[in-house]
């Protein structure tokens, strides 16, 4: 059987895609995941709020070195992660990126629904939440009473450059997303100015360079300093208190703040979904890893047993085990016959060798 | 054991115990000093383990290289006095280092 898009509508819009196993998180647990349950002959969806594979190792420390991977004595965040992904590719799992699963919930007939923050629905009969810390998600500066302004004036994502036009924007960084969102908005705003609190940008030298035109061209006002206070009623921003280098304060007027200061790992939607949660850590039993609803298990950092270690070798060791019993619930008259894969003629042939 | 001295933003003083090689932000987790996340756990990754150091030891602790400037950016109330404390390691000179801990922590 193998996963597909059926065209029945969901209250997303989109099509709903059945599936055998949906991992939520594509971090190395949930990357190692999929090999596990593709031995099991069990198809595996990923879902990830990132861009790309990988997880933390990916996002934080791509360069890093670890240690405690075994057999591997130093290996960095990245060739982790790009190993895995070949280790998992004669399985074939299906990407789904830069989306948040925001709601779980059980149907009648005994699947999951799931429901991901780009609409897509998807009907799954094995749920793995590999969800580490939580999913990523923009720092908000701690800065008095923002969050009365988000979604009206304070704003940490473009969806529609035209949302923008004609507003007085402030744009604070000194990245790829700072400096990329000044140059789109640039256009179309009344009037855009930049703040950072360094001449240095972590940017490409080329988007730098374009900022450095524009400025120089006086279509954008390049301030050096940091944002310490917003003002304004109502949600609606009139200015922002800006303190320079040399410790001076002043109101720079401006409807709209972007702010980019990198990311953060929020537990996010999975704090809903009924999983009895234990200090923002999902329970689970460690025989089969599987949380208080049947067909719902949870690996890697996200989840809590008694001794449990926050190490990547424990994850992989609870995907292996939970790809056992997903098995059960996938191929419910079929006996999963314990084998290695370096003898097992069936397991190589799954894995592309023989 | 070289003593360092943490300031929390309300002026309470927690003057802790450091080993050689640590940094001072392992230093700060082991003795629970307020203030002080580490969420990436000393990858220089996060910028939430931001102190300011006190001037008269700013030429002992030393400047922050390219990669902990980066990652000040991502820090609140950055000064000049500003460090990533996972990336100051615990030395014989180190010993009495004061640091003060900001108000907040992204």
């Amino acid at each position: 059987m193998s996963p597909k898009d059926t065209p029945e509508s969901g209250n997303g819009g989109g099509p709903v895609i059945e599936a055998q196993a949906v991992i939520i998180g594509a971090g190395p647990v949930g990357l190692f995941a999929v090999f596990e349950l593709g031995l099991a002959d069990i198809e595996a969806h990923l879902i990830d709020i990132l861009d790309k594979p990988g997880g933390q190792c990916a996002e934080l420390y791509p360069e890093k070195p670890i240690y405690d991977i075994p057999g591997l004595p130093i290996v960095s965040g990245q060739e982790l992660t790009d190993r895995l992904l070949e280790q998992i590719k004669p399985f074939n799992p299906t990407f789904h990126l830069n989306e948040r699963v925001e709601a779980l919930e059980r149907c009648e007939d005994g699947r999951w629904r799931l429901a991901t923050d780009a609409g897509r629905q998807f009907l799954t009969t094995v749920v793995v939440i590999a969800a580490g810390g939580g999913s990523f998600t923009p720092k908000r500066p701690p800065l008095q009473g923002i969050e009365d302004y988000e979604g009206k004036s304070v704003f940490y994502s473009v969806r529609r450059i035209e949302d923008f036009r004609d507003r007085n924007i402030l744009i604070v960084g000194g990245g790829d997303s700072a400096l990329d969102w000044t140059l789109s908005l640039q256009p179309v705003a009344k009037s855009i100015a930049l703040l950072h609190r360094r001449d240095k940008f972590r940017a490409a030298p080329d988007t730098v360079k374009k900022m450095l035109e524009l400025t120089e061209a006086g279509k954008l006002n390049f301030i050096l300093g940091q944002a310490m206070e917003l003002h304004g009623e109502e949600g609606l921003l009139e200015a922002v208190t800006v303190r320079t280098k040399d410790g001076e304060t002043f109101r720079h007027d401006c409807d709209t703040v972007l702010p980019f200061f990198g990311l953060t790992m929020k537990l996010g939607p999975v704090a809903d979904w009924g999983l009895n949660l234990h200090e923002n850590l999902i329970p689970v039993d460690t025989e089969k890893f599987e949380t208080s609803e049947k067909g719902v298990f949870a690996v890697g950092d996200i989840n809590h047993y008694p001794g449990k270690l926050k190490l990547i070798l424990s994850g992989f060791h609870e995907a292996a085990l939970m790809a056992q019993q997903a098995h059960k619930y996938i191929y419910p008259d079929k006996e999963l016959r314990f084998e290695y894969t370096t003898s097992s003629s069936n397991l190589q042939k799954k894995l592309g060798v023989r | 054991m070289p003593k360092i001295t943490f300031i929390e933003h309300n002026g309470t003083e927690h003057v802790v115990e450091a080993e050689i090689g640590q940094t001072v932000m392992e230093v700060a987790i082991k003795n629970n000093i307020p203030g002080i996340e580490a969420e990436c756990g000393g990858a220089c990754a996060c910028a939430t383990c931001h102190v300011y150091v006190e001037k008269e030891w700013r030429e002992t602790t030393g400047e922050p290289d390219e990669m902990e400037e980066d990652m000040l950016d991502f820090a609140f109330d950055v000064r000049d006095s500003s460090r990533l404390s996972c990336q100051i390691k615990v030395s014989e000179e180190l010993d009495g280092l004061v640091v003060r801990v900001p108000e907040k922590q992204f």
